[in-house]
């Protein structure tokens, strides 16, 4: 695999690739030194045509510590804003040597067509495309969903990741909110089937797509109902779009008020789910729409921890597209040709 | 360019509507002769085509085959783009590529720059066919005032222009306040016309991308429900059966369209329906790969839906066949499928694509390719006193010959058109258009265009390279 665009038809020995190579990555993040020589010499763009300032500083922290050089080419400032086509951009990207591409962008697709409309020849990573894919953020829940329901960390985020290798079978995940025009909806759903887990989408019909049947997944229209009775190991609140709800069709739902007592997951819901259960959120957070700040700071929240792994999956990911080892059998960050002559670096990864 | 020939030609071994071979004079503009071959009386110095042997025979038809002569095509739906969007095409080059696909009429619709909502904007467009001389041109009138969908334009004046348009159309955007278009039915009845309605309600569509449905949901574009296109064909049979008007709906594209649509015949309602080629063979899946070339207004559906399509024009619930083409610049494609213009080409491989999906299959003979693709579109524009006319002595010699057992590979880049967006592109089809006749006159012979320097354009059209 060359590019990382979607999750849908990841196959599960990559995704775990990605998982445990995070959790390679993960521990290297904890020594006072952060830095790996691995990417040394390579060039990394994160092309953003989409204010996410959360992903786009995760994907520059990730490149810059496997020592890449990183570059931000932002949709605004620069010469997208004068009318520049992605082609035009992607050509000069590729004018320039970029060996990896970070695209955020806001139409469904961009990610696909930058890596095969013959533009470029970097490897491009999806790092938000629409309403379609954002398939680091699937991975990185799934890498902490792992970590703390078959790992078993603790609640600190602390602990030996015992969870290397393993999938998410058996597990349960309800994922709540505006699925119609998440993208990490999408993302969760594919991958978590793929790595065994059951999804179960919560939300009102207003915004479940049509065509959703084809999903492998549930959907539920009553989130009560579906923590009371299908008891998830994991809850994953989404963002209610406001900005995408603004645009003439009119409202989703009646009033923030209605949404936030059917739909918002506050201290009440969670008592009703299972004591190792975790809450999540991709952020940022509605606090008092689809979540309450007592759920969203409460000690099974693992909202920050998200965060934090979000830079070891985004290693892990350029690490693998760049040195071309997923989808083989080498998969160890330390097998990788690299300039350092720190063999301790190598060794400890 | 209506002057008739002075050249006379001679078709051998031609098989009219697919039927057994004869040969056909054509002389002084009309059919001037047809027998068995080798029984007509040929003038001297006639200019040979036929299937093996002679001047036009050198790409030669399949054993059992052979040439297939038609009549020739009408489409009653063509983006020409002139005035306006020269970029994409003009009269001149869009002409070209309708005779080279087998037309010989067109109706030129409404949305260019300036509209064409007024008598002087469709006689321009009236006059530049004229000129061009690749196939009549009939421009079709706005029905409202700058596809505003708020102010009828001048129909009337329209209709009584050089031009005489009778086909009224607001394409690109639906007439969707339910008086304006009850309004717009009744007014036409005056002068013999039909609004010919693109069905898509505005509300359900805002922002639409594709079908909405299974692909839709998983590769995150926002849905063109067919409900969109269903509500307002169901509201538009209903009003012209109150209002007792004509109604022709263009490009529909569901299973749920042509069964309003056969509803609406079976309770005696004056409709007619056109279907795209492109409906008749592509689905919503085209769409994964995000390559523009598929983005179209109403946009790819599912298989259901072509079976449904399919099953509707063979049983004559939909009319006619036309093309929808849409030529655009590369630029307008080239780009995020969000961003890229709605539109594919369709002149050069309509009668392909009705071939394949209709003919080959074994639902429709070449009589049925005639009247879907020449008799009843003539038939709705009211231009069938000079198009769509049998094959006959005395008739026009708007005839079009095709090499039914040819095959040929599709490149956008190669076709006449001056835009690259076939949706074809790289894909065989079967069938060749031999041969157009324009009033006796050939304007496409042995398989291409029939370039001639007394049109001033056409000098130019060389410096194009096209």
């Amino acid at each position: 695999m060359k590019h990382l665009l979607t999750t849908q038809g990841l196959s599960k020995d990559d995704a775990i690739l990605l998982l445990d190579t995070s959790a390679q990555m993960a521990a290297t993040q904890s020594r006072e030194n952060k830095k790996l020589p691995t990417l040394r010499g390579r060039t990394v763009v994160n092309l953003f045509y989409e204010d996410s300032t959360r992903t786009r500083i995760s994907f520059e922290t990730a490149a810059k510590r496997l020592s890449a050089d990183v570059i931000n080419f932002s949709a605004k400032g620069s010469s997208v804003s004068k009318g520049e086509s992605l082609k035009d951009t992607a050509l000069t990207l590729h004018a320039m040597g970029a060996d990896a591409v970070v695209v955020r962008h806001w139409a469904s697709g961009a990610a696909h067509q930058l890596a095969h409309a013959g533009w470029l020849d970097a490897a491009v990573l999806n790092a938000g495309d629409g309403m379609h894919q954002h398939p680091t953020q699937a991975l990185l829940d799934a890498f902490t969903i792992r970590r703390h329901l078959v790992g078993r960390v603790g609640e600190d985020g602390r602990g030996t990741d015992t969870s290397v290798g393993a999938d998410l079978a058996g597990l349960r995940v309800a994922i709540v909110g505006d699925v119609l025009h998440s993208r990490v909806a999408r993302s969760n759903v594919y991958l978590l089937h793929t790595l065994g887990a059951e999804v179960t989408l919560v939300a009102p019909p207003t915004l479940v797509p049509v065509g959703v049947e084809t999903w492998p997944c549930r959907v539920s229209y009553h989130l009560d109902e579906t923590l009371e009775q299908w008891q998830p190991d994991a809850v994953m609140m989404l963002r209610v779009q406001r900005e995408r709800m603004s645009g003439g069709s009119g409202a989703f739902f009646p009033s923030p008020m209605e949404y936030s007592r059917k739909f918002g997951f506050d201290a009440r819901r969670l008592a009703v789910l299972p004591d190792h259960a975790i809450v999540m959120h991709p952020g940022p957070m509605n606090r008092g729409l689809e979540i309450s700040a007592a759920a969203a700071d409460h000690p099974r929240s693992v909202i920050v921890e998200q965060v934090a792994n979000g830079v070891a999956v985004r290693m892990a990911a350029l690490y693998l597209l760049l040195s071309g080892d997923i989808g083989s059998t080498s998969s160890s960050p330390s097998s990788s040709p690299s300039t350092s002559s720190s063999t301790d670096e190598r060794t400890a990864l | 360019m209506s002057t008739p020939s002075t050249t006379t030609y001679v078709l051998r071994g031609v098989r009219p509507y697919g039927t057994d071979p004869v040969d056909v004079v054509l002389a002084d503009g009309v059919v001037a002769a047809i027998g068995a071959p080798g029984t007509v009386e040929v003038p001297e110095g006639a200019h040979e085509v036929a299937a093996e042997g002679g001047s036009g025979g050198t790409d030669g038809g399949t054993e059992g085959t052979g040439l297939v002569l038609l009549p020739g095509l009408v489409d009653l739906h063509t983006h020409l783009r002139e005035p306006g969007r020269e970029d994409a095409e003009t009269v001149f080059s869009g002409t070209r590529a309708a005779a080279a696909g087998g037309f010989t009429a067109v109706h030129a619709m409404a949305n260019t720059t300036p509209t064409q909502d007024t008598a002087g904007v469709v006689e321009q467009v009236y006059r530049l066919g004229q000129e061009a001389g690749w196939v009549d041109v009939h421009p079709v009138g706005a029905v409202t005032v700058g596809l505003d969908g708020e102010k009828l334009a001048e129909l009337g004046a329209m209709a009584d222009s050089a031009a005489r348009v009778r086909v009224f159309s607001d394409d690109g955007k639906c007439v969707h306040d339910p008086v304006l278009m009850r309004r717009a039915l009744e007014y036409v009845k005056a002068f013999d016309g039909v609004v010919a309605q693109h069905a898509q309600e505005p509300r359900l569509t805002e922002g639409a991308q594709m079908n909405e449905g299974v692909v839709s949901a998983q590769i995150g574009l926002t849905g063109w429900p067919a409900v969109a296109e269903e509500s307002i064909i169901a509201r538009d049979v209903l009003l012209a059966e109150h209002v007792g008007s004509r109604l022709h709906v263009c490009h529909l594209s569901t299973a749920g369209s042509v069964e309003i649509i056969r509803w609406a015949k079976g309770r005696g309602i004056d409709v007619t329906a056109e279907v795209t080629p492109h409906h008749l063979v592509l689905t919503d899946e085209l769409a994964r790969d995000y390559d523009p070339v598929f983005k179209v207004n109403p946009p790819l559906r599912t298989a259901a839906d072509v079976e449904a399509v399919r099953a509707g024009l063979a049983d004559g619930t939909i009319d006619i066949v036309a093309t929808d083409h849409a030529p655009h610049p590369v630029e307008d494609k080239d780009c995020e499928w969000s961003s890229a213009a709605f539109g594919m080409t369709g002149l050069e491989t309509a009668l392909s694509v009705v071939q394949q999906t209709m003919v080959d299959t074994g639902r429709m003979t070449w009589a049925d390719v005639a009247r879907v693709l020449s008799q009843n579109p003539a038939r709705i524009g009211r231009i069938d006193a000079t198009q769509g006319r049998p094959i006959a002595v005395g008739e026009p010699a708007n005839l079009t010959l095709v090499d039914a057992g040819a095959t040929r590979a599709i490149d956008g880049r190669t076709q006449v058109t001056a835009s690259d967006n076939t949706p074809f592109g790289g894909m065989e089809l079967p069938g060749r258009v031999v041969a157009t006749f324009l009033r006796g006159r050939a304007t496409v012979l042995d398989g291409a265009v029939v370039d001639t320097t007394s049109n001033p354009q056409n000098t130019a059209l060389e410096g194009a390279g096209r």
